[in-house]
């Protein structure tokens, strides 16, 4: 097997060409997703068997109009194709055009032929071409065009033989550049560019000094050359502008007679649709609606998958204690290891849910709707239309939602994008909020039919978007950031949504937010249980200081071992952070074990309950021990005489909750999706002061 | 009659004139906006604003201050 021969083959083409259906196609399973180094655009690649002993080694690379880049996605297919001895330098291009927009997405493929790079051209969805009345000829292009010419249905698997054949003859292919651009805009100033880069092919020189990006594959003196070539910018828009209007020549020139439409066979569901679902009334009343059936989605359908995963996660910690040998070891897995994967897992069926909702919609070309129809609104708060799609993804967890914001090429407004979406309530905050509320607001109904706790739970979504909606104008306002960026979208035709392409996306951001945030998660339960277990010289005392102390009682051993244990606690590490920290949290009427909760939910909040459990349950004496919310219930502020979680606490925590930054991967995500320590600060401490300032606030208020 | 796509009715086509070179993103130019090529007025969004237009060939939206730089003469 591993004398196998492998052809590296890099996969470019413009969105909505079916590209990824290609792909899925080719690898099935065999799919790894990785990060280009130092970046965190994901590097999809995949293996295809090609015959008994070559394989191809598929490269996913993302969506790009053109190799002129605009945004972080697209720098990468730049990089991938001028970077000769990177890691993932391609032996033969295939680029995949669909039928129907053939003419622009030809653009993208004379600009690789113009780099030299064997290329195979896809064209796809020919499924179509009877219904559009198309007609091709294909030998005629391939001549044209100096390449090999797959006919395809991706989705259909029709073609899929024949390119891997293709692949295979890779080395038979055309190198021949597609038109003497260069010459026809300014045949000297390309001759001196040619002198200057002479192990370059002209079309790669003149890519390296028009691109504003630095290339580390370059040595010094080129590097100089570049940015010495890089000054005469009026020169270098100029010859863009013209370069880009002589491709779109030689594409019309050569389509003029081998592509045909006959435009009486159009129907027009496109336009039928469209008038409904960009209308200005029911084009927001359908929006609306798909929000609420997702939202339904995500906590409805959601809380079966998600009480299972809970219990099953409990049970097996249970089940270790009772099997292995108490110690060290023991505690570990038990109260660490396994309660942290259970942190994660329990998480999967919302994100899950809410990507296979977000697939359909972006598959059938809605997404692109709702773009259209937001853009205006999400502009009045620093945002663009395609903000849309990362603050809903936020209700599920911030991670994938920052990640989904890559594509909005304006950076200020991906920046406030990403700055406000930690304040979308995420699924981490609703086991806190559940519990709260239950604590605190009376299960009453109002008006005969609303429920007084569901309506709580609402008002905290709607605080959450309102704090995201006015820090974002705040931002807007304050940044002082001139990024000058078009705003651009393509409006695809109306598809069916194929499964398979659902299913590897839902599979692969499943994946990637269990790998890359769970591994944070993970890691923080254990620091936690370290902390907890562990403390200076007062805690390793603890069974000989409880014993003295209740010499006297009559206290049977499990209740011995129980002030034991909360001895421990309350000296462990965590327990004197707790301590460090009261004075700090007592304004907004919390205890140092509510603190130990605060410290720990840093993982991710919805740890907030366990601590709590975990505190309470190791300080209870009663032998009956009785459920988490029984037991906060009944705790009692020895101050006061009141009890603990009360009303002015109760809400003073929820908002807390609602706008504190405690969440230490969305931190990490930020800082690596911004390049700068700058931004995730800037969250941490502006979250954190208005979560302190609004719920010291109500607490004086309140109580 | 010559504006810009920002003053086209829904429905109605036209033919871009040119483009000022300077103001104009590269990107759009790749996305099929080239001088002679019809454009029609698809749809507004609600507030005027983005436009979703098709032109040659390929259906985009893009923002009116985008729109009010390319120049269109009526098609008869």
């Amino acid at each position: 097997m591993s004398n196998d021969e492998v052809i590296k083959v890099a996969l470019i083409g413009n969105p909505n060409t079916g590209k990824t259906s290609l792909f899925n196609q080719l690898t099935g399973l065999k799919q790894k997703v990785g990060n280009y180094p130092g970046i965190t655009v994901e590097k999809k690649q995949g293996i295809c068997r090609l015959d008994s002993s070559v394989k191809a080694e598929i490269t996913d690379l993302p969506g790009t109009y053109s190799i002129n880049p605009t945004s972080m996605d697209e720098t990468i297919v730049l990089d991938t194709l001028l970077n000769e001895s990177g890691d993932s330098f391609p032996d033969v291009v295939v680029v995949i055009v669909d039928i129907e927009n053939i003419k622009r997405n030809l653009l993208l493929f004379t600009q690789i032929k113009d780099l030299q790079i064997p290329s195979i051209l896809v064209i796809n969805m020919i499924d179509q071409m009877k219904r559009k009345g198309i007609s091709i000829n294909i030998q005629q292009l391939e001549e044209k065009l100096h390449t090999k010419i797959v006919l395809a249905s991706a989705r259909k698997k029709i073609g899929i033989e024949q390119l891997k054949l293709a692949i295979l003859n890779y080395k038979k292919l055309d190198h021949k550049p597609i038109g003497q651009i260069s010459n026809r805009i300014d045949k000297e100033y390309f001759s001196n560019l040619k002198d200057a880069f002479k192990e370059f092919s002209i079309y790669k020189s003149w890519l390296l000094i028009t691109q504003n990006i630095e290339f580390d594959f370059l040595n010094e003196r080129q590097k100089k050359l570049v940015s010495k070539f890089r000054k005469d910018v009026d020169c270098i828009k100029r010859y863009q502008h013209k370069e880009t209007i002589l491709r779109y020549q030689i594409i019309n020139d050569t389509l003029k007679e081998n592509f045909n439409v006959d435009k009486s066979k159009a129907t027009d569901l496109r336009g039928i649709l469209d008038r409904v679902l960009t209308h200005k009334f029911f084009g927001y009343v359908i929006f609306a609606l798909i929000l609420l059936f997702i939202f339904q989605g995500i906590f409805d359908w959601a809380s079966y998958p998600m009480d299972l995963i809970d219990r099953t996660f409990a049970n097996l910690s249970l089940w270790v204690k009772s099997v292995l040998p108490a110690g060290v070891f023991t505690s570990l897995i038990a109260e660490g290891v396994i309660p942290g994967i259970g942190g994660v897992v329990i998480f999967i069926p919302q994100i899950a849910i809410l990507f296979t909702f977000i697939s359909v919609l972006e598959e059938t070309g809605y997404m692109s709707r709702v773009v259209f129809l937001m853009d205006k609104i999400m502009r009045r708060f620093g945002m663009s239309g395609k903000s849309v799609i990362p603050l809903i993804s936020g209700t599920a967890c911030a991670i994938p939602a920052i990640m989904a914001s890559r594509n909005i090429s304006n950076w200020k407004e991906r920046l406030i994008t990403i700055l406000v979406i930690p304040f979308t309530t995420c699924s981490a905050r609703l086991p806190v909020y559940a519990i709260l509320i239950s604590l605190i607001i009376p299960d009453k109904r109002v008006f005969g039919f609303l429920n007084l706790q569901g309506l709580t739970m609402m008002a905290l979504y709607l605080l959450g978007f309102t704090a995201a909606i006015l820090s974002a104008i705040l931002l807007h306002n304050v940044l002082k950031i001139k990024s000058k960026s078009l705003f651009l979208i393509e409006m695809p035709s109306f598809k069916i949504p194929s499964l398979k392409n659902i299913f590897y996306e839902v599979v692969e951001k499943t994946k990637a937010f269990v790998f890359g945030a769970g591994k944070i998660i993970l890691a923080i339960s254990i620091v936690l249980w370290f902390l907890a277990s562990n403390g200076p010289s007062s805690f390793k005392k603890a069974e000989e200081t409880v014993s003295a102390q209740i010499e006297n009682s009559n206290l049977s051993k499990k209740a011995l071992q129980k002030k034991v244990a909360s001895y421990k606690l309350e000296n462990s590490y965590i327990g004197y952070m707790g301590k460090t920290i009261e004075p700090i949290i007592k304004p907004m009427g919390y205890d140092w074990k509510i603190g130990i909760a605060l410290i720990s939910s840093f993982a991710a909040r919805e740890v907030f309950v366990g601590a709590l459990a975990t505190i309470y349950n190791v300080e209870s004496d009663d032998e009956n021990v009785g459920t988490i919310k029984e037991r906060m219930a009944a705790e009692i502020n020895p101050e006061t005489g009141e009890k603990r979680f009360n009303f002015p606490t109760g809400i003073s925590l929820l908002l807390f909750y609602a706008f504190a930054m405690q969440c230490i991967g969305t931190l990490a995500i930020v800082k690596r999706e911004t390049n700068s320590w700058k931004w995730p600060i800037l969250q941490l401490v502006g979250m954190g002061v208005l979560a302190y300032v609004s719920s010291v606030i109500a607490f004086n208020i309140l109580s | 009659m010559i504006g810009t796509i920002a003053d086209l009715k829904i429905g109605e086509k036209a033919f871009i004139e040119k483009l000022c070179l300077d103001n104009i993103p590269l990107k759009l130019l790749e996305m099929g906006c080239l001088p002679g090529k019809e454009v029609k007025l698809i749809q507004k969004a609600p507030m005027q604003d983005p436009l979703y237009i098709k032109v040659n060939g390929s259906y985009l939206a893009i923002r009116k201050e985008t729109a009010e730089k390319i120049t269109v003469v009526l098609a008869k």
